[in-house]
């Protein structure tokens, strides 16, 4: 019954990491079991919820949507290799803690790896840009609205005062009724 | 001694300010600590064979080729696991009502848990898994709760009885003599169904037994009132044999995560292979088996009122469809008790409950434990009373909002709201709004051919927690003690600890405490290191349900770090030989006031308390620790006969202000403005409190637009996947304003109330209100939850055109 | 949720995976992007004895632009298609359905043909390769090539025709040449990003007095598989679109539909649903064309 292992060397966070695994390993269990890099979460095992997003190449993935084999010879980023250095933060990183961005934690990896991937492609996203990011990576703590001020405190070219920023008053309602 | 009157309007150093959270570090950095990254050597794990059939019986369970799977350590069937354990019991007096981590002769509900295979891997266990060979015989089942109810019905559990596990009838004041002089009356019905919070991340139990300590250790993702103890119980273990590792970071809960059984289910096996053990549902174990749907309810609700618009009465009755086991379920229909008239002057109210059991998944604990779809249903019943009489239901409201002055409020079922300003929260929603702007761009989606609508709500938030509806709903059961602790250390080195004794699941309680003892001891509250205690050198705790912790642990831990600021003081009175009185302090140093050169520094204080006893004062305990231990304000009180009860201590308030548009030809609801007036007293760590009412608000949005708990007539669940399940997504839910006002407490330390529950309790309500506004231009309503698409079409069908 | 115990190949050539393909039979499933199939190992509801990783053949990932034609090989991701400006002027009607499907993290890995394969009647990508007609080309090492138009492609829900042994290598997708061609894609779902309860997509040309000259309309969603609708389509041709021909063709076409029903859209809501969509998507592309 047990199917022959196979040997995958896959780099992640600028390390690589050679292992015997069964294929049917997805490569979120790679990293969280064989790897012990437990800061990708699972949530649903079917592609939905987007706790298990990494950095496939720069580009986020769902890791508990393929097999840890099939990314054999290639480049994976999770949540503690964002940072850019040890002790240090990233932009993103610094700005979730500073706008309230997270509460339980669950969600956070695979929204942090949804943001920077955004921010590296699009150094200055507007509010649709952002929830259309984020929009495969569910949080049912936040309702959202600090992860978009955060990556909005993140990215905006004069670090704006601390004020937590949301639809104020007549601006907010105008802009509100008049999209799509 | 102990000092718990408000602050309120003194002005806070840390308290109230922003800060960030102490936990967000670990986990933007990936270094959480969930239940599931425990590592432990040769740890095992658990994949679960589940009931196919609403109803049945178990004729035989043949596990010999699972067994023989290399790597399979063992296949545990209800037989032996019931045989060496004890049940857990509701939380209602129905003994016969027993529930067991896995079924043993009967299945109840579809998803019911009947084997649990142990191997070396989850991948080899769900092979195994498959190769359990069991018979059923199917027998008949009833799922839907007004047909349990009936004589004819199925029996979900024959021992018991009737499928009404609970049922009261509570008439609090002159009802029939209100109704008889009221002017007119509606009824209604209101139907919520069946959703729950589903956090991220499903239960998680590890369980480690060690035959030399008799120790069994647990990590799991809970957050339940008495864990330790119950656990400890129902697997005959001493108490101090059960060791819950509070400090594991849980991934959301908000109510759900009881997991008693699974952790009993994990503990048995543990202790029963001599190897550690982990059970990590899967999304489909946890969505059908996993036992934490939430309310069910059907309510029908007759107002009686008069012309001007006062309502003076209600009759409600609900029905809860609790599924085919109950926990604590039954008691969600008795916390609504204590805001059973919502934030409004109605005299009198007849409550008729009703707790059912079906042949479905049991419902769990729901954050707000019940008030959320109780308030959808009065608030359903206010903008009725406003349409029947062609009056604004502003204005309706305004008309029957308690008042500022009338604080402490009595309502009839024997609760006192402890402050509030309703009409100012109200008030202040509607100019961040602002009202007039959603009005005239309400106008313009009309004119654009949508219908569009404004909603609005105004709901309690009762905080604190108590134990009242235990006793209210079983005479048996006289308990009255809710309490919560906390310990605060200041160590040799002049560096400060504080100790709690219950998990965390995004609260911030680190933040929370450390910012309190930073305040009264006036020290960085960035310096304080808040721990999680294991159960068995923790302190007594109730667990952060009911909207608590920021009452009950704050003022544990202002009380902790009281006792020693009043220890410093006494000691440097002593060394200065001077009264307390003369003396001033000040960020942990102490001098005396008119010469504040003779003065004992922190470092000082510290050295003479750990090391110079010759400098103590008569009799004082040596070092610097303090505990604290308190009852929940207002608690230590049993119902009266006629089931009147001060429920629980602080009463926060919310007002929803919602603008949404309905595209007339599809049915879809678009939320375009979301404004949250907020009320909870003196906000700790209003980025916590923010963050909890943004991620009440969506929660409450899935509630009311996309998400159910779907059963199929079979009893099979219909929406047990990601891809039915609908959780709404940063596309559904809007941004969202709140504006924040204070009436604080008169109970608690600071002023504060609880907000945990925030933008859940009144955002559902408040959606109802804007698609009924909307609806109203075609003469339709819609009182039932979810209000998808499809249902929405259809309630407009018999007014459109043919197409 | 652990798949089902598989023997993993990595295809090294477009032979060697026909060659698995002829030698495993119905116990071998190709993966491409995955982002239907894992799902659906991990739920035991799809569990090959082989799986045939088809992702490192760079010949079936090119995309060739001609003057009427955009040949794309099977394993060319979503994103990719997404991010080419050039196939976005060739294939505007291919671009608008990109929009609705999933998100950037299943873009990122899906792949046209896997989406085309897997043949969700609800996909954007199936509903718009009926609607252009688009070729598909398949291989397998006994019988070789064939090529399948879209319409006789999908014969069912998640059934297609591809046999047991047959790869998809590729997809032809016919360009409109001229002036004035416009397209549009509505779809309403539950959720952004969700499949939908139904879509409508169609491809006009109309000419300078606003007569339509050539004209694609589909619906999915709503029946077994994406419908396109031919003979309907030609009742705009030599007209001008206006409300009424609108409504008339869009109402017909979901009159031919045999939609099937779920949690949140039965049969009637989806039919509804049908001619709702196809009317506002020919009317967004006939508005275009007034430019």
């Amino acid at each position: 019954m047990p199917s022959s292992l196979v040997t995958v060397e896959i780099q992640v966070n600028g390390v690589s990491h050679a292992k015997a695994i069964e294929p049917r390993t997805t490569l979120v269990d790679f990293l969280r079991d064989h790897l012990l890099l437990t800061g990708t979460h699972v949530g649903c095992e079917h592609g939905v919820c987007g706790a298990c997003s990494v950095l496939l190449e720069g580009d986020p993935v769902r890791s508990c949507c393929m097999f840890a084999v099939q990314a054999d010879g290639m480049s994976i980023t999770t949540v503690e290799g964002l940072a850019p250095e040890r002790g240090s933060l990233s932009k993103i990183q610094d700005a979730f803690c500073e706008s309230h961005a997270l509460q339980c934690g669950y969600c956070t990896s695979g929204m942090l790896v949804a943001c920077h991937a955004l921010v590296a492609q699009t150094p200055q996203p507007d509010e649709t840009q952002i929830r259309d990011a984020i929009g495969g990576n569910l949080c049912r703590c936040t309702g959202y609205q600090q992860i978009v001020n955060a990556v909005k405190l993140a990215t905006s070219p004069t670090l704006e005062a601390r004020q937590p920023t949301q639809p104020q008053g007549r601006e907010a309602a105008v802009a509100g009724a008049s999209d799509d | 001694m102990t000092d718990t009157t408000p602050n309120s309007g003194q002005a806070f150093k840390y308290i109230g300010r922003h800060r960030r959270a102490v936990e967000h570090r670990r986990f933007v950095t990936g270094q959480g600590r969930y239940a599931a990254d425990v590592q432990l050597p040769g740890l095992l794990h658990v994949a679960i064979v589940a009931s196919p059939y609403a109803s049945a019986r178990i004729l035989s369970i043949d596990a010999s080729a699972a067994m023989a799977v290399s790597g399979v350590h063992k296949v545990l069937t209800g037989d032996e696991l019931q045989a060496q354990i004890d049940p857990m019991l509701p939380g209602v007096d129905a003994p016969k009502v027993a529930r067991y981590p896995l079924a043993s002769g009967v299945v109840r509900y579809a998803g019911e848990w009947v084997v649990a295979v142990v191997a070396e891997s989850r991948a080899l266990a769900e092979d195994a898994a498959e190769l359990v060979n069991i018979q059923y015989e199917q027998t008949p089942h009833v799922i839907d709760p007004e047909a349990a109810m009936t004589d004819k019905a199925p029996l979900v559990h024959p021992d018991h009885g009737p499928n009404i596990i609970w049922h009261r009838k509570f008439t609090w004041g002159p009802v029939d003599d209100h109704f008889e002089a009221a002017e007119h009356q509606l009824s209604y019905r209101a139907r919520w169904s069946r959703s729950s919070t589903v956090p991220i991340e499903t239960f998680v139990a590890t369980c480690s037994w060690n035959d030399a300590t008799q120790i069994l250790d647990v990590w799991a993702s809970i957050q339940m009132p008495k864990f330790p103890d119950l656990l400890a119980k129902c697997l005959r273990l001493p108490g101090n044999g059960v060791r819950v590792h509070f400090d594991v970071d849980v991934g959301g809960s908000y109510g759900v995560k009881r997991g008693l059984k699974h952790a009993i289910l994990v503990g048995f096996l543990a202790r029963n292979l001599g190897r550690p053990v982990r059970f990590l549902e899967d999304r489909l174990e946890n969505m059908r088996g996993g036992d934490m749907q939430g309310p069910d309810r059907i309510f029908d609700v007759t107002l009686a009122f008069d012309g001007d618009g006062t309502v003076r009465s209600m009759r409600m009755r609900a029905v809860d469809d609790i599924g085919a086991y109950s926990g604590r379920s039954p008691l969600q229909l008795g916390k609504p008790v204590g805001a059973i008239v919502g934030p409004y002057r109605i005299a009198s109210v007849e409550y008729d409950a009703y707790s059912v059991m079906t042949n479905k998944t049991p419902q769990e604990a729901v954050r707000g434990f019940g008030q959320s779809p109780t308030n959808y249903a009065i608030e359903t019943g206010m903008d009725k009373v406003a349409r029947f009489l062609g009056m604004d239901k502003i204005a309706l409201r305004r008309k029957n909002l308690i008042r500022k002055d009338e604080f402490p409020y009595l309502i009839p079922s024997g609760t006192h709201y402890d402050s509030g300003d309703y009409e100012t929260v109200l008030d202040k929603a509607l100019a961040a709004a602002p009202l007039d702007v959603l009005l005239k761009q309400r106008d313009v989606l009309r004119a654009q051919g949508l219908l569009a609508g404004i909603g609005i709500s105004t709901c309690l938030e009762p905080s604190g927690g108590n134990s009242a509806f235990e006793p209210l709903f079983n005479a048996k059961n006289d308990t009255t003690t809710w309490m919560d602790s906390c310990l605060v250390r200041i160590d040799l080195n002049g560096s400060v600890t504080a100790l709690m004794g219950t998990s965390t699941s995004g609260q911030a309680h680190e933040t929370l405490v450390s910012t309190v003892v930073g305040e009264v001891l006036q020290r960085d509250p960035d310096s304080i290191r808040v721990l999680h205690a294991d159960s068995l050198s923790a302190l007594p705790s109730n667990s952060p349900v009911g909207s608590r912790m920021a009452i009950m642990l704050g003022g544990a831990a202002a009380g902790a770090a009281k006792l020693l600021k009043s220890k410093l003081l006494a000691i440097a009175a002593h060394n200065l030989e001077v009264d307390e009185s003369a003396l001033a302090y000040e960020d942990g140093d102490v001098f005396i006031q008119t010469n504040p050169a003779r003065r004992c520094t922190w470092k000082e204080l510290i050295e003479i308390a750990h090391r110079k006893y010759h400098r103590m004062p008569e009799g004082m305990e040596p070092g610097l620790q303090e505990k604290f231990c308190w009852e929940v304000p207002t608690g230590g009180q049993l119902p009266t006969a006629d089931g009147r009860i001060q429920m629980y201590p602080c009463h926060s308030f919310e007002s929803h202000v919602v603008l949404a548009s309905i595209d007339p030809e599809t049915g879809g609801t678009k939320l375009h403005r979301y404004v949250v007036g907020h009320d909870c007293g003196v906000m700790i760590s209003p980025d916590v409190v923010h963050g909890m009412t943004y991620g009440g608000v969506a929660h409450g949005l899935g509630a009311a637009l996309l998400e159910k708990f779907s059963f199929s007539e079979e009893g099979q669940l219909l929406s047990g996947t990601f891809m039915d399940y609908l959780l709404p997504s940063a596309q559904e839910v809007p941004p969202i304003t709140i504006v924040d006002h204070c009436t604080p407490s008169p109970l608690t330390t600071f002023g504060q109330k609880g907000s945990g529950e925030a933008g859940y309790l009144g955002g559902p309500a408040a959606i109802a209100s804007a698609v009924n506004d909307a609806l109203s231009t075609k003469d339709v309503c819609i009182d039932e939850l979810p209000m998808t698409p499809q249902a929405i079409w259809r309630a407009l069908r018999p007014t459109r055109d043919a197409i | 949720m652990k798949a089902a115990p598989f023997e993993y190949i990595l295809a090294e050539s477009v032979d060697h995976a026909l060659e698995c393909l002829n030698q495993h039979g119905m116990d071998a499933k190709a993966i491409a992007g995955g982002q239907s199939l894992v799902p659906m190992m991990a739920m035991r509801l799809a569990r090959p004895s082989v799986l045939l990783d088809i992702n490192r053949l760079p010949e079936l990932k090119q995309i060739k632009i001609s003057a009427n034609n955009v040949s794309m090989g099977a394993t060319t991701r979503q994103r990719t298609i997404e991010d080419d400006a050039e196939v976005h002027d060739a294939l505007p009607l291919v671009r608008d359905a990109l929009r609705w499907v999933g998100h950037v993290q299943t873009r990122n890995r899906g792949t046209i043909g896997g989406s085309l394969v897997h043949a969700d009647p609800s996909a954007e990508l199936p509903l718009a390769a009926t609607v252009l007609n688009a070729t598909l080309h398949l291989r397998s090492q006994a019988s070789g090539d064939r090529a399948i138009s879209a319409s006789d492609f999908f014969l069912g829900p998640m059934f297609t025709a591809t046999g047991d042994t047959e790869c998809l290598l590729g997809i032809d997708w016919p360009v409109w040449s001229g002036e004035g061609i416009t397209t549009a894609f509505e779809e309403t779902a539950m959720r952004h990003g969700d499949f939908a309860m139904a879509s409508a997509a169609c491809q006009l040309q109309t000419d300078a007095d606003g007569i339509c000259l050539r004209a694609a309309i589909g619906l999915g969603g709503v029946d077994g598989a994406p419908r396109a609708f031919p003979e309907l389509a030609l009742q705009l041709v030599g007209q001008r679109i206006d409300t009424s021909i609108v409504r008339e063709v869009a109402h017909a076409a979901a009159q031919q539909t045999e939609p099937g029903s779920d949690l949140y859209a039965d049969v009637e809501y989806r039919r509804h649903l049908a001619a709702v969509m196809l009317t506002r998507a020919l009317q967004k592309a006939s508005l275009h064309s007034h430019v």
